[in-house]
């Protein structure tokens, strides 16, 4: 039998996230939706809630709670604010190439700071030729006694500004078809983020460009294999960072409902709640629907995460259903809302912005579907 | 050591109370669609156990009464930071006013040993009659202050807490043993923490029934219960829309009118 209820602890790790969310994050969102800049108040209040610890095994400081926990706190975040949400989702996604690939000796030099949330991390693989296809990068490394050479740009990087410890993707001077990924910190010499953008939605999660010139990397800084850093690379954004979209969009989804449903019945048209017309429950249905079978499919492939089963395939459909289903939510909870959706006193036109950046996050719907095909193929 | 017990209660959560119904043929709470939640106030009464116990060596037991589901709601306070968990439960209990709730109570707190100090939260968000703290201190036969909304001096075996009254507070100097209910301008309480929930998975929760306890059957519950809801009223929150005519000042005239024999204003 398959059972779909959460542990009661499960239940408690909701509940501790929704307290953060409504307690920690909610203040902060109109001064970032109106700078556009991270809150540093919110970095501080999200590493004394342990967030960034939640996924980094105990022995290293961290949690160790996996990635149904993970799921949980960032649908819950994201409820509330999907730039924290997406914040918090590619930190865990900069750790995970150090702890699934990682030597002890950089678990134990890296892990400790970036559970504390002393030290944040991203990772960029990104570039202006490539970035689903990240065989289509240019960053280049070349060996250089023990040390490598990296030179290079990468773009639309969560976490690009605030980052200390980035997982970079590069490939091999003299032969193309080798990748590595390296561990890069904030502060080596010819290592810096450039250009910030200035995103549509999400604001207040700081995404931009990185350029490192000439950068040189102690060899005890490559993750894994020299030559094998695609795989590194690839696993890291296929199960964590799709998941964390699914995550993300989860929680986007669950707003707009929720604000759908209460406005719903506090409108009155004709002498009564616009929630007793049918138009209107049509729309609260669909919102419905789509928010029951993308938590299914999301916490499903968390499940199989969590079991240490690959899951970026399962992530891959979740991630397609639920970030289409969140555009569909934050549509309709506009309509739902009239002229009051166009507003920006109104959280719906945030959810409307928001939703837009949560498609080609960790890889555009197209995207999703040549790996799903694939995978049906197969 | 000094022992401190929280008694705690899970009621239907405050933030649905618009899908609360009574039940007109029992006058209780229809609860089968309501989470339950930790009573608000009991929040702050564990909040000021945890903040004693960071200041000094003690222990903190939490003690409810409640149906097998409430072992929720002492599972989270474990996560806050409380040592042990009791949840007193049996279908004998069931039905018991303020006076069988103490009553079953303060068993549980005699039963579970010796104590110095009981917190209470001031009332429970579903009952609200502010009567449990009392009688358990009746119970136990030791002294009570009610409203606490300070703690001034712990001073050995002598308490100095300032209670809301309310137009101001009256200082109480109170020897411990004592139960102490308790408002929310006492503290902030804490929240819930990943690292707390881990830590609560060592943590017991010890369940009594009405046998544990040792309690005669027509003490506790219904039958033990010397009080009853004769009627109970939900409140009709249906709007009515009324449209004024006439100049705006007329307009003006007219509501304020209207607001006054409402008695809104």
């Amino acid at each position: 039998m398959i059972d779909f209820t959460f542990t009661e602890e499960q239940e408690m790790f909701r509940k501790a996230a929704q307290e953060f969310a409504e307690t920690q994050v909610a203040p902060k969102v109109p001064e970032m939706e109106k700078t556009g800049k991270v809150s540093q108040d919110l970095l501080k209040a999200m590493a004394e809630a342990e967030m960034m610890a939640l996924t980094i095994p105990e022995e290293y400081g961290g949690l160790g709670l996996g990635y149904t926990a993970r799921f949980i706190a960032l649908e819950e975040i994201s409820k509330v604010s999907v730039a924290a949400g997406m914040m918090l989702q590619v930190f865990a996604l900069g750790i995970e190439p150090i702890l699934k690939f990682g030597s002890d000796a950089q678990k134990k030099n890296f892990l400790p700071g970036l559970a504390t949330g002393e030290r944040l991390a991203s990772t960029a693989v990104t570039e202006t030729t490539g970035g689903s296809d990240p065989t289509g990068i240019r960053s280049t490394y070349k060996k250089d006694g023990e040390d490598y050479i990296l030179n290079g740009r990468k773009c639309f990087i969560t976490n690009s500004h605030i980052a200390d410890t980035i997982t970079v993707l590069a490939k091999d001077d003299e032969n193309p078809k080798a990748f590595s990924t390296f561990i890069l910190e904030k502060g080596m010499e010819g290592f810096k983020a450039t250009h910030e953008e200035n995103k549509v939605g999400m604001r207040g999660c700081n995404t931009g460009e990185l350029a490192y010139e000439n950068c040189r990397v102690p060899k005890e800084n490559l993750i894994g294999v020299e030559g094998k850093g695609l795989g590194v690379a690839l696993a890291a954004i296929g199960d964590v960072g799709r998941g964390g979209m699914v995550a993300c969009a989860l929680g986007l989804q669950a707003a707009c409902l929720e604000v759908s449903v209460k406005f719903a019945n506090e409108r009155i048209l004709y002498g009564k709640p616009i929630s007793r017309l049918q138009t209107i429950q049509n729309k609260l249905a669909d919102m419905k629907i789509d928010l029951e079978a993308g938590r299914l499919l999301g916490y499903k492939a968390a499940s199989m995460q969590d079991k240490g089963e690959r899951s970026s395939n399962e992530f891959a459909v979740a991630k397609y259903f639920t970030t289409e289903a969140a555009q569909r939510a934050a549509k309709m909870a506009s309509d739902i809302h009239g002229g009051y959706g166009c507003m920006e006193e109104y959280a719906v036109s945030r959810y409307m912005r928001d939703s837009f950046v949560l498609g080609p996050s960790a890889g555009t719907s197209d995207i999703m579907k040549v790996i799903i095909a694939r995978w049906t193929l197969s | 050591m000094f022992k401190i017990v929280v008694c705690v209660k899970a009621v239907p959560d405050p933030k649905e109370a618009c899908n609360i119904k009574i039940d007109p043929a029992t006058k209780t709470l229809m609860r089968c669609d309501v989470p339950m939640v930790l009573n608000p106030l009991d929040k702050y009464a564990l909040e000021a156990a945890l903040q004693f116990k960071a200041e000094f060596d003690a222990h903190i037991s939490v003690l409810s009464m409640g149906p097998p589901e409430a072992g929720n709601i002492v599972k989270e306070c474990l996560a806050l930071g409380a040592d042990r968990g009791f949840l007193l439960s049996d279908r004998a209990f069931a039905g018991a006013d303020a006076f069988a709730t103490a009553y079953t109570l303060a068993k549980g707190i005699e039963k579970n040993g010796p104590y110095d100090v009981v917190f209470c939260g001031m009332a429970s968000s579903d009952g609200s009659t502010e009567w449990v703290g009392p009688e358990i201190a009746t119970f136990l036969k030791i002294p009570v202050v009610t409203r606490i909304k300070e703690i001034v001096e712990y001073n050995g075996q002598w308490w100095t807490v300032k209670a809301e009254l309310e137009n101001g507070y009256r200082l109480v100097r109170v020897q411990i043993p004592a139960v102490f209910t308790v408002t929310r301008e006492l503290n902030t309480p804490r929240r819930l923490s990943f690292s707390g929930i881990i830590k609560a998975r060592k943590k017991e929760i010890t369940r009594w029934g009405i046998q544990e306890l040792g309690v005669p059957e027509e003490s506790v519950g219904l039958k033990g219960s010397p009080s009853m809801v004769s009627t109970i009223a939900s409140m009709d929150s249906r709007r009515k829309v009324e449209i004024l005519e006439g100049k705006r000042e007329e307009k003006a005239e007219q509501l304020v009118q209207r607001l006054v024999n409402a008695g809104a204003i």
